[in-house]
């Protein structure tokens, strides 16, 4: 067989173009791949954004102090991705990932406070201290978790999707998982259920080239994983997941083919994440130069810090300003969640049974 | 401000390391995730990045240093504008952790359960099989609540694998009884998601067999959310279909996971013998905010049973039953173990041994109060399951008597179960494999010391 095998280096990870699929009744719309951001959205996307990572960083920090306990998985580099989904959501859409989840948390609105408080074990955490990092939820915000099973959320997901349509709502799901995640047999069992039904689910495969320390190539037999939904005709698209305009543009398309009761879609997102999977990964299977070109090159807060100061939408002091902001917000919640208390000991055995 | 550099731990475990290398030195500016020095663990080599940014204002751990332990000042960084020198004498340090409190609390006694509802006398009495009981009872629940559907294998326009689901497509409509391709992990984890979106979902298993591909689902997501989650996220869901041996099906057809699910703090698991219970008890369990894991005997299915003919009959979750009172011996038993009990029961009379009989009902909770107030009157028990021995139900309820009524045993406690094997197909083999009467009569002889 001649044919070229598709592998990371033919794929336009970095670019400014969501490439989508062709096929009759596959085919994602040609829409601009790129949403024009006004102003204040540049400016509201850059502190989502810039929020995420500084908390991050701060959980980094708490974790090397021994505060945070565990696995701690950072999403540092793949902020754009749950930003610009966002930002293409209504009220009443539901939001559920694996336990990569913090950046996610602060997306839908959940507090940094209860995050981190969450995160170093404490009463004031999102889970009463106990759930950490892997396991948090907010009703009031819809979301579902925080999953620390690979895959398990996808039928969870799905099944959300599910009671959209069974209530009769035009809202959505965004159901999470990574590139390794997409190796398990639930999501193909998901896949299915949710075309045949119509569910509205959106399916974001965050691929950030590693699970573990499996790259893509030695874990996915064909590395594109937008075409996963394929023996189910689920409509893909390869996003920039780097570019929080590109996300927001694909984001709008999939939604709007989920409100209009055409079923699933599938969007993966071509990320990165620049720390090791979890606090304690050394990284030895990647290049230091293979970061180190991501976050140069990539870095989905330099794009918009830059659009932003060329256009003269916003000075240096203002954004020096509003990092200040952040860093006090960040600030604020790991000071709360060192001094919160831990959970008291009869919680052990509350919430349980209802 | 001067910030200290600590040591950092990298790993859960990790408790001190050796400082390989400084990638910096003093007077170097620094931003946020810069690698500044890198650091072994007996694990790995480590960088370590620099959280804020500033001027390196001192070296304070040589590199190479062995044995550094974790959260000791290793460098310390000038803000910006801030004085190197200055910020080299400064010393801060990490706010400490509040103490945990000491104590440790008790288990909680769990509430008492409720006794079965008072059947008004001259209620009528109607003959119902098993089968019947099971499909009343959800079609009652889902004629009161919207929220209620089923989902599963073949359950609506086949009218259910074993007829338990029949009519309910006609009545309840494609939206509340609904077919599924065949992938028990993927629509046991959509009803699961479904339950935590505020619906109610029964989600029939063509039988426990086939579980086993969605007990994660199962287990880690139904189960543990609500405690995951600090009390927000409750599940409510029933997961049910038959379980154990049926007839000749041989060892992958044929297992009783009642032990199984009984491990699982935070569920409830429910194996009815009576029709009468089978339908109380399943209202109950899709009226019950937690996930419910309710087994049942395909023989079962179709024998008959009286059920009182109430507008809304439920028997509380938790709550064993004693079918017959006694003085002599206590059996205990559940689901189809019923069937060997009450046989040997009778026959035990004959013999001038008069027993207790016990219907669990409810194997999680388990209603132990009811076993310690019988073995306290009889001193002796007999247990008896169709699950293996090992790590059974049996194995649980010898303990807590020995824990909690050792003084009052006049004998120990013996078990009936299936024998340690796979489930054999030849019809000789299984009569072999699974328990019965005559064992169940042995047993009560051995520990009532009449040979
Ligand atoms: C069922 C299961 N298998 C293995 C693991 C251990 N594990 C946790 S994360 C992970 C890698 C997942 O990678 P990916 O889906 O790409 O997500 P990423 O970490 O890159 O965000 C593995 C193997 C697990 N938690 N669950
Ligand atoms: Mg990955």
């Amino acid at each position: 067989m001649a044919t070229k095998p598709k592998t990371a280096a033919t794929r336009n990870q970095g670019g400014t173009h969501s490439r989508s699929r062709q096929s009759t009744s596959r085919t994602a719309k040609k829409t601009p791949a790129i949403a024009e951001f006004s102003k204040e959205q540049e400016l509201a996307a850059y502190r989502d954004m810039l929020l995420i990572r500084r908390f991050e960083e701060k959980a980094g920090q708490l974790y090397g102090m021994g505060l945070i306990g565990g696995f701690c998985h950072l999403y540092i580099g793949q902020e754009a991705v749950v930003v610009g989904m966002q930002m293409a959501l209504k009220p009443g859409d539901q939001v559920i990932t694996g336990y990569r989840d913090h950046g996610h948390m602060l997306a839908t609105g959940m507090e940094a406070k209860g995050v981190m408080a969450e995160l170093t074990g404490r009463r004031g955490g999102y889970s009463k201290g106990k759930g950490g990092s892997m396991h948090m939820f907010s009703k009031e915000k819809n979301f579902y978790g925080g999953h620390g099973i690979v895959g398990a959320q996808v039928p969870l997901g799905t099944g959300l999707a599910f009671t959209n349509v069974y209530r009769g709502t035009d809202n959505v799901t965004l159901t999470y998982f990574g590139d390794g995640a997409s190796n398990q047999g639930q999501v193909y069992e998901s896949f299915n259920m949710a075309k045949l039904w119509h569910l509205p689910v959106v399916y974001i495969i965050e691929n950030n080239k590693y699970g573990m320390g499996t790259s893509v190539e030695r874990a996915s037999s064909n590395v594109d994983l937008s075409e996963r939904g394929a023996s189910f005709d689920i409509p893909g698209e390869q996003v920039n997941g780097m570019d929080v305009r590109a996300v927001k543009a694909a984001g709008d398309r999939a939604i709007a083919h989920c409100r209009a009761g055409k079923g699933p879609y599938i969007l993966e997102m071509l990320t990165y994440r620049y720390r090791g999977h979890s606090m304690s990964d050394p990284a030895k299977y990647r290049s230091k130069e293979e970061v180190q070109k991501m976050r140069t090159e990539h870095d989905p807060i330099e794009q918009v810090r830059k659009r932003l100061l060329d256009k003269k939408w916003a000075g240096e002091d203002e954004l020096k300003s509003m990092d200040k902001d952040v860093r006090g917000l960040v600030g604020e919640a790991a000071e709360f969640a060192q001094t919160d208390p831990e959970p008291d000991p009869s919680e052990l055995w509350t919430d349980i049974l209802h | 401000m001067p910030t200290e550099i600590l040591m950092p731990a990298l790993s859960p475990t990790m408790e001190e390391g050796k400082l390989a290398k400084w990638l910096v030195k003093v007077g170097d500016e620094i931003s946020a995730g810069d690698v500044i020095a890198e650091i072994e663990t007996d694990k790995a080599t480590m960088e370590v990045e620099a959280v804020d940014e500033g001027t390196v204002a001192k070296i304070l751990i040589d590199e190479g240093t062995e044995g550094v332990k974790v959260n000791t000042a290793i460098a310390v960084i000038a803000g910006e504008g801030g004085d190197i020198s200055d910020a080299a004498e400064a010393a801060a340090s990490a706010p400490a952790a509040p103490e945990a409190a000491p104590s440790e609390p008790a288990a909680p006694k769990g509430p008492e359960p409720e006794d079965d509802p008072e059947v008004p006398e001259g209620t009528e009495m109607v003959s119902t099989t098993v089968r019947e009981a099971l499909r009343d009872a959800m079609a009652e629940e889902m004629r009161a609540d919207g929220d209620v559907f089923v989902i599963g294998e073949e359950v609506a326009e086949y009218q259910g694998a074993y007829k338990i689901t029949q009519g309910l497509l006609d009545e309840f409509g494609a939206k509340r009884v609904i077919d599924t391709p065949i992938t028990e992990h993927g629509f046991a984890g959509l009803g699961v998601g479904a339950a935590l979106g505020g619906l109610r979902p029964i989600v029939e298993f063509m039988t426990f067999n086939f579980a086993m591909q969605a007990i994660d689902q199962i287990i880690n997501s139904a189960a543990k959310t609500l405690y995951m989650s600090g009390g927000q996220m409750g599940c409510p869901i029933v997961f049910r279909g038959p379980n154990g041996a049926a007839a000749r099906v041989a060892a992958q057809h044929s297992q009783d996971y009642s032990s199984w699910y009984a491990h699982v703090p935070g569920l409830t698991v429910v194996q009815p013998w009576s029709a009468a219970d089978a339908k109380g008890l399943l209202k109950s369990a899709v009226h019950s905010p937690n996930p419910v894991i309710f087994l049942e005997n395909e023989i079962l299915y179709g024998q008959h049973f009286d059920v009182p003919k109430l507008d809304d009959w439920t028997v509380p979750l938790g709550k064993a039953k004693v079918v017959k009172a006694g003085s002599d011996v206590t059996l205990v038993s559940f689901g189809i173990g019923m069937a060997y009990v009450t046989k040997a029961a009778e026959e035990l009379k004959g013999l001038g041994i008069d027993a207790e009989v016990i219907d669990l009902r409810t194997v999680r909770p388990l209603d132990i109060n009811t076993i310690l107030a019988s073995v306290k009157k009889t001193g002796r028990c007999v247990t008896v399951e169709e699950g293996w021995p090992t790590c059974s139900m049996s194995s649980e309820i010898g303990f807590q008597i020995m824990e909690k009524a050792f003084d009052y045993l006049d004998a120990p406690v013996a078990r009936v179960t299936s024998k340690d094997v796979p489930m054999p197909y030849a019809a000789n083999l299984e009569k072999l494999a699974l328990p019965s009467v005559a064992e169940v009569i042995e047993a009560a002889k051995a520990v009532t010391y009449t040979a």
